[in-house]
């Protein structure tokens, strides 16, 4: 089976930086990704160069058999791609409610697996809150919200950044609980977090990346069994 | 002053402030949108006015021209948007006032060729001609009323698609993220195209609307780009419902200010504007 998201020499560029040097990665549909690496190492560029956000990329990228290189942000979201950005990206002028609706749609296949009632069962804090203005939110609920957001898409990929930075260990907690109910829906992810312990106990593969590159790509006991590549690549 | 003459002077400062309030949200949605500056929105003010006035001596029906008015500024607001404005989101406002201003310029030119440079009056429908007495020599117009009353429906429809309707959430989720709302499936380059054509079409609109109670003449845009400006900037650039505060009181200040100051009201409005500025830098409504 051809894997869902393929990239392959991915070279990526802000202004006159070049922060991916020819970057190859391939997601296979349901497959739950990690993403580590120190700061700086490229990996939000990766993720907004998925989204199309960040435009000047070239190489090839090429998404459920689509090349969607040169396409813009919109239609590679509307091909299944949902995006949970670092800063969450909470509308804070709308309620709750509206950040839901604003992005509801049925998924590449039809699908609507994804209601709001459904979200709000899976974050009932979610629920609770619904009147209330994003603006209005603690870290934890927006993040809660962001990814209720992306899945009202009824997405086959999401990306997640920064999945639970600065939120408490009990909200993180929820975080990492959610990530496995994503995963049992059959969705892909790729899950940017500094904790890589956590993210070894929720993903199928974990992926290092050091300037722009992959530096590792393998499930997490081999990341584990081998612990100077997290020595060299993260510091720990 | 009795008290008809009041309500007579609360009226026609309430019904002022309505129109204002529609012009202005056009231009206020605009920029807050699109982030362009459009300089030519009050000559679309003057081009609906016109464009009424025209329909209407063709037609002999006002009904006609109001619908055939409105419909011309907006599939020329979708037309510009596509050739020029697109090209304007993003860039820096100098050039965006630049473009604007052109646009003034060929659109004086071309109400020059269409329809020349005499001053004109709409006649209202028939139906809303008539007067209301209310004392023996004080009479009140009927279509001004029904101004008041259209101006108040569309005001409410403009608050209802924002708030209530899932477009709305779109344009305002929109205003304040754009990216994020294009990695959501948002086809962000239609919600401008629609939004700028809107915006075009509530300034037509004004204009339409106040023909049959002022004169239609050239300048007729001027003045009113300037007044949608301080209206936009009073109530917070953006901001629909400072909008609504900001065009009421100008509305208000400007009407009753010819009445009890007759020899400074033509700066009563810039010395409320200034007042609010230094008390809220943003505007009323405005976020920092």
């Amino acid at each position: 089976m051809s894997p869902l998201l393929a990239i392959n020499d991915l070279k990526s560029f802000y202004g006159a930086s070049q922060v991916l040097h020819g970057l190859n990665l391939a997601v296979n549909r349901g497959e739950q990704i990690a993403l580590i690496g120190r700061n700086g190492m490229g990996k939000t560029t990766l993720l907004k160069s998925i989204t199309g956000l960040l435009a000047d990329r070239r190489g090839e990228i090429s998404f459920a058999g689509a090349n969607v290189l040169g396409a813009k942000p919109e239609e590679i979201a509307r091909r299944g791609v949902a995006y949970v950005p670092e800063g969450r990206g909470v509308f804070g002028s709308l309620s709750v409610v509206e950040n839901l609706v604003m992005a509801a749609r049925a998924g590449v296949s039809g699908s609507r697996r994804w209601t709001i009632e459904r979200v709000f069962e899976v974050f009932p804090r979610l629920h609770q809150r619904r009147g209330n203005g994003g603006h209005q939110l603690s870290g934890g609920e927006q993040q809660m919200l962001s990814i209720g957001r992306a899945l009202m898409t009824n997405p086959d990929l999401i990306l997640l950044d920064e999945a639970t930075e600065g939120l408490a260990p009990l909200i993180a907690l929820e975080i990492w609980k959610t990530l496995s109910i994503i995963r049992e829906e059959g969705i892909a992810t790729i899950v940017v977090d500094k904790d890589h312990r956590a993210l070894a106990k929720v993903a199928d593969r974990m992926v290092v990346m050091a300037k722009g590159e992959i530096a590792f790509s393998g499930p997490p006991a081999a990341l584990q069994a081998d612990p100077s590549i997290l020595e060299k690549h993260l510091g720990v | 002053m009795d008290i008809v003459t009041f309500a007579v002077q609360l009226l026609n400062g309430v019904q002022y402030g309505l129109v204002l309030f529609l012009v202005a949200s056009g231009l206020t949605l605009v920029f807050g949108i699109l982030g362009v500056i459009n300089l030519a929105h009050g000559a679309f003010y003057m081009l609906g006015a016109y464009l009424s006035w025209y329909l209407a001596s063709v037609t002999g029906s006002f009904a006609l021209a109001f619908v055939g008015a409105l419909a011309i500024a907006f599939l020329l607001g979708i037309a510009l948007e596509e050739v020029f404005v697109k090209r304007m989101i993003g860039r820096d406002h100098l050039a965006q006032v630049l473009l604007s201003f052109g646009l003034i310029l060929v659109i004086d030119e071309l109400r020059q060729i269409l329809f020349g440079k005499d001053v004109h009056s709409v006649a209202p429908p028939a139906w809303l001609g008539g007067s209301i007495q209310l004392t023996e020599v004080l009479s009140y117009p009927v279509y001004r009323l029904a101004l008041c009353v259209v101006c108040l429906v569309l005001a409410g429809a403009i608050f209802y698609v924002l708030q209530k309707t899932r477009l709305g959430m779109v344009v305002r989720a929109g205003a304040e993220n754009r990216d994020m709302t294009r990695a959501l499936g948002i086809p962000f380059d239609l919600v401008n195209r629609y939004v700028f054509a809107g915006g075009i079409a509530l300034a037509a609109l004004g204009g339409i609307l106040v023909a049959p109670v002022s004169t239609v003449f050239p300048g007729m845009g001027d003045g009113m780009l300037i007044l949608s400006f301080v209206v936009v900037v009073l109530g917070g650039i953006g901001s629909v419902a400072g909008a609504a505060i900001g065009a009421l009181l100008i509305g208000l200040t400007d009407t009753f200010g010819k009445v009890f100051f007759p020899q400074i009201s033509s700066i009563l409005i810039y010395v409320l504007m200034a007042g609010v500025l230094l008390w809220r830098p943003n505007g009323l409504l405005g976020k920092a």
